[in-house]
């Protein structure tokens, strides 16, 4: 880079001598008792022409980018509602390419042919309400076509999904995505962000996952890591412990916090009905890979655990935001598989990908996951390979107690 | 010192040779014009600090990972180790840069520099109607400018959320380093740039409405006049916005009430905040956000209907068309900002309405820009910087106008929101025509202001720098968003892990896009040392360098207070007539009577 800085200086020295020289030529020409308003008539025309010239020039620099990389990353749409999009996107390009080049043009050549000429005065026109209806009309027209047409595809875009799509949910926190498959059900568990510890980092409500979390918030992890409410209180009302006044306070605050939390967790519990378990058990969750199974219909909904992320996924032409707080949906059909674009696209390489499209933090740009769209049968494959959230949280949650209880990093907050 | 009275009819001789101390006359000044020039020289400064920013993080985009000494030169060993910039500090100067350039240059700026200087002067008033008002909303500004500039310097770094400050990550320390004093700092001085907006803007209005010359009727009103009028009742109307949003905001991170945050958990630690919405922010920021673009370029467009009149020797074709759509905007404005949103989970038919506002708001700017293409029909252009930077308005105008199209159709801005095609988008229409419309307007009342000349080939230089390397940044940027390429993001390598072909196209245009950015910012050396040489050392101006009909150039040359000596001038026409058929020149300024059989155009 220390070359690059080299170059920068030149340059800035450079143009630094040549506008003292500008400034040379300028005062030689003074001397000719030429004013500075007094446009010559040489140099109005070469701007005019530059401008034509310019003109000319930006056409063809988009000419050359729409051939060169119009299409090159977006390629074709594979989904269903994106093949749409691209249809929708086409069109309103060609108005607008049509518009751009016809009013820039326009005002490329004006400036053009009606530079300044001597002896010619210019046409007194102050307005002519035909004109002016003529282009209030059109632009009207176009755009009641353009905002028809696209009002059409949002609406069937945004519609709720039909009854067999498979619901996925995709949960983001900084930085990384889970994907939740329902499991045969269909069903995703309900959640709440209260019942999140260590092993249900998606705060799935069950019977169990509810007095882990009360259980978590009452005693803390057993290697002392983060204190529940009884050690801390404990704490503060042993005499012998002396604090500081900032450290008492963050305590206290932490354990009116956890009291609080808990008492909510305790009612959620109180009114839990367990038959609904069985839909959260049998979820599956993968923060790796998205598997998805091509020509199916899926509904997504989306969470966020901590900032307002956003999922991108620019091959389906799909986005939505994942805001705290908030579930969000979007539905879509995959309709071509991972295998055949990637020889569509000639790119052996290629992945399809949900990427972070809402500032999330440092590491924002690099919040991603990998799509996969495959067949039935290679789908069925992966997911057997998988093991299910029931099993996964009982064995570990009994496994685990009583002696070490629920491990996590999880810290009840100060706020 | 005298507080002025603003009779419109009295003489003001007397002012005219009192004695002014230093600070009265350079510091704390009541002056219009004086306030003007300060606006001015701040403007200026911001805009270089930020455009330095903006080189930083091109750089960054372009060779990532690359060390670099123009880097550890800038940011230290602190942000930039080894010559390699942080991740959080790309965030901060990401968000500095568009806060600068969006609020200090371009609101602070344009309408801080132009309607001080042109309000008074073409409605033939001797000062604001508040000259104490004026003056307390420049130091404001300047006072907000100093704390935003400082941000840039702490442990902490500066605000690192996006010039829009999303919560919930403004909100949490926890969420990024960025959101602790850098965002306290942010707020405070923002909380300021409104106060100082607002009484700006409320003078403005006031001083348009009350102290109008004789003959001065809202309907022989320069164009200029009108879109600062129309530009400062928006702000008024919406600075208040977003002085609540900031607010609550606050309270959210001080008070530890719940309006943006809902069941959050950041960095392990468990939030009690339930029930607020990270969605009623947006919808409160846009609610001023999407009026700001427009506050932003009504001035530009009407600096530039004066200039295009002017050195077309034309009158502005369709002036009431063009009142009516400074109107229609300023009114449309309003309802169009869910268009920032249609991703946010906001309900979809509520995006459908929005949708259609927004196209709605295409109708009266195609309206101005065929307006302004028929100026030049049948002309006699002189092209003057001003007048270039005046056509290059309206060319990047079209171009970010019609991408706008895009953006407002849902359906289509689902694959391209918060992507480049976006900043592409609102740097066309901010980056290059809100800028080229302060330029145009730089250049043609320089002498105005300073009573001296800028030179014209150091401004041609000027602006064929700034016109290529700006249309060299911004034309690739919107290929790099539609092939998908999310905007702040701190490195595009990612792309390598999934798509080679993508990742290299992004690198190839990023490459380019660099280069022309360095070019541009070069360009703008021209200018500032044109700027500063002519300040001092630039040919006196005459009278009325340019030929102009309005009012501001029947003031003497060198710069009186209450701006014209004897009585204010009277007017008696429209400020358009330039070649009109029958008239010796061709141009007759608005205080020249009507001759015998003369019709008012
Ligand atoms: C023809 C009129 C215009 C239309 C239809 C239009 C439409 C839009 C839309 C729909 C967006 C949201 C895009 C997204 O985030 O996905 C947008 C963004 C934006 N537009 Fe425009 N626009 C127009 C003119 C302008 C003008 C004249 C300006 C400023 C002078 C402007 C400045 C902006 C800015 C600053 C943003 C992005 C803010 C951000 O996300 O950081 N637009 N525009
Ligand atoms: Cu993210
Ligand atoms: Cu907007």
């Amino acid at each position: 880079m220390s070359f690059k800085l080299v170059v920068l200086l030149v340059i800035v020295l450079g143009t630094l001598a040549i506008a003292q020289l500008i400034r040379l030529y300028e005062h030689s020409y003074k001397l000719r008792g030429r004013r500075e308003e007094d446009i010559p008539n040489r140099d109005n025309k070469l701007n005019a022409n530059a401008l034509l010239v310019f003109g000319i020039a930006l056409f063809a620099f988009f000419i050359w980018l729409m051939a060169k990389y119009g299409y090159t990353s977006r390629g074709e749409a594979a989904s269903l509602h994106g093949e749409n999009v691209d249809w929708l996107f086409d069109i309103n390009f060609i108005i607008i390419f049509a518009v751009f080049f016809l009013t820039n043009g326009v005002l490329f050549w004006f400036s053009f042919k009606y530079v300044r000429k001597p002896g010619v005065k210019a046409f007194f026109f102050t307005h002519s309400n035909k004109l002016e209806l003529i282009w209030t009309v059109i632009p009207a027209i176009v755009l009641a076509f353009i905002i028809i047409m696209g009002l059409k595809s949002w609406n069937d875009i945004m519609a709720p999904s039909e009854n067999q799509a498979i619901n996925v949910e995709i949960f983001s926190e900084q930085y990384k995505w889970t994907a939740r498959y329902p499991g045969s059900d269909n069903k995703l568990g309900g959640f709440d962000y209260k019942a999140t510890t260590g092993n249900n980092p998606l705060a799935i409500i069950t019977t169990a996952t509810l007095d882990t979390a009360i259980k978590y918030m009452e005693f803390g992890t057993d290697d002392g890591s983060v204190l529940g409410m009884s050690l801390l209180e404990e704490k503060l009302n042993n005499p012998k412990n002396m604090f500081i006044p900032k450290d008492r306070l963050k305590m206290e605050k932490e354990l009116d916090s956890k009291s609080r939390l808990v008492r909510l967790l305790h009612q959620m519990r109180a009114r839990h009905d367990s038959n609904k378990d069985v839909n959260a058990y049998d979820d599956v969750l993968e923060t790796d890979t998205l598997h998805l199974i091509v020509d199916r219909d899926y509904e997504f909904t989306f969470r966020a655990k901590d900032v307002i992320h956003s999922a991108y996924m620019p091959h389906f032409r799909l986005q939505m935001n994942t805001v705290p707080g908030m579930v969000t949906r979007f539905k879509m059909r995959p309709t071509i598989t991972t295998e055949e674009i990637r020889k569509r696209r000639n790119n052996p390489t290629f992945n399809y990908i949900i990427l972070c499209n809402k500032v999330c933090g440092s590491a924002h740009y690099k919040m991603k996951m990998i799509v996969v769209v495959e067949t039935q049968a290679q789908f069925d494959k992966w997911m057997s390979t998988k093991k299910n959230f029931g099993t996964t949280f009982l064995t570990k949650a009994e496994a685990a107690a009583p002696a070490e209880g629920v491990v996590s990093d999880l810290q009840v907050a100060v706020n | 010192m005298a507080a002025l009275t603003h009779d419109t009819n009295g003489h003001h001789e007397a002012h005219a040779h009192e004695d002014e101390g230093f600070v009265s006359k350079y510091i704390f000044s009541y002056d219009h014009k004086m306030i003007s020039k300060q606006y001015l020289i701040t403007a200026i400064f911001m805009g270089i600090v930020a455009m330095m920013l903006s080189i930083l993080f091109r750089i960054q985009l372009a060779w990532p990972g690359e060390s670099s000494d123009f880097l550890s030169m800038f940011l230290g060993e602190r942000w930039a180790p080894g010559g390699i910039m942080k991740e959080n500090m790309y965030l901060g100067l990401v968000t500095i840069h568009g806060t600068i350039m969006v609020f200090f240059l371009l609101t602070g700026g344009l309408s801080g520099i132009f309607s001080n200087l042109l309000i008074p002067f073409q409605i033939g008033a001797r000062d604001m109607a508040s000259g104490f008002m004026n003056m307390l909303s420049y130091w404001l500004f300047f006072i907000s400018s100093i704390i935003m500039l400082t941000s840039l310097f702490i442990e902490t770094g500066p605000a690192m959320g996006g010039w829009t400050i999303y919560p919930p990550l403004s909100a949490l320390p926890q969420a990024i380093e960025g959101s602790g004093l850098g965002m306290i700092l942010w707020l405070s001085s923002m909380a300021i740039f409104i106060a100082s907006s607002l009484m700006g803007s409320l003078n403005y209005i006031v001083t348009v409405l009350n102290l109008r010359t004789k003959g001065m009727t809202m309907s022989r009103m320069p164009l200029t006049v009108w879109a600062f009028f129309i530009t400062a009742i928006i702000g008024v109307l919406s600075f208040p916005v977003l002085l609540s949003a900031v607010l609550l905001l606050t309270m959210d991170r001080v008070l530890g009430t719940s309006f943006y945050l809902s069941d959050i958990i950041i960095n392990g630690e468990m939030l009690e905040n339930h029930g607020g919405s990270p969605v009623l922010y947006q919808h409160l920021f846009w609610f001023l956000g999407h009026p700001e673009v427009y506050i932003v370029l009504l001035p530009a467009l009407g600096l530039s209907s004066e200039v295009i009149s002017t050195n077309s020797r034309k009158p502005i074709f369709g002036y009431r068309a063009m009142i009516g759509s400074l109107i229609a905007i300023g009114f449309l404005s309003f309802i169009v900002w869910a268009h920032h949103m249609f991703v946010t989970g906001m309900n979809p038919f509520l995006g459908s309405v929005f949708v259609f506002t927004t196209l709605l708001i295409t109708i009266p700017s195609a309206v101005k820009v065929f307006n302004y293409l028929t100026t030049l029909w049948k002309g006699s252009l002189i092209f003057t910087p001003a007048m270039l930077f005046a056509v290059g308005l309206v060319s990047s105008f079209i171009t970010g106008g019609v991408t706008g199209i895009i953006l407002a159709d849902s359906a289509l801005d689902i694959m391209v929101h918060d992507t480049y095609f976006v900043v592409a988008h609102f740097h066309v229409v901010m980056g290059l025509s809100a800028v080229f419309g302060m330029f145009a307007g730089v250049y043609h009342w320089f002498p105005r202001m300073y009573g001296r000349m800028l030179n014209t080939r150091l401004g041609y230089l000027h602006f064929w720098m700034t016109i290529i390397g700006a249309y060299g940044v911004f034309f690739p940027m919107h290929f790099v968003g539609i092939a998908g390429a999310p905007r702040r993001y701190y490195d595009n390598s990612v792309f390598n892990e999934f798509d080679t072909v993508a990742h290299d196209m992004i690198f190839d245009l990023n490459v380019i896009i660099t280069y022309f950015a360095i070019f541009a910012a070069i360009g703008q050396g021209v200018f500032l040392f044109n700027f500063f040489y002519s300040v001092f050392r630039g040919p006196k101006s005459v009278q009325n360098p340019w030929k102009s009909n309005t009012l501001e150039w029947t003031s003497p040359v060198e710069p009186i207070h209450g701006n014209w000596h004897g009585e204010l001038p009277t007017v008696h026409r429209w400020p358009y007539d330039y070649s009109k058929p029958g008239a010796e020149d061709d141009f007759i300024p608005q205080n020249v009577p009507l001759k015998d059989g003369e019709e008012e155009h």
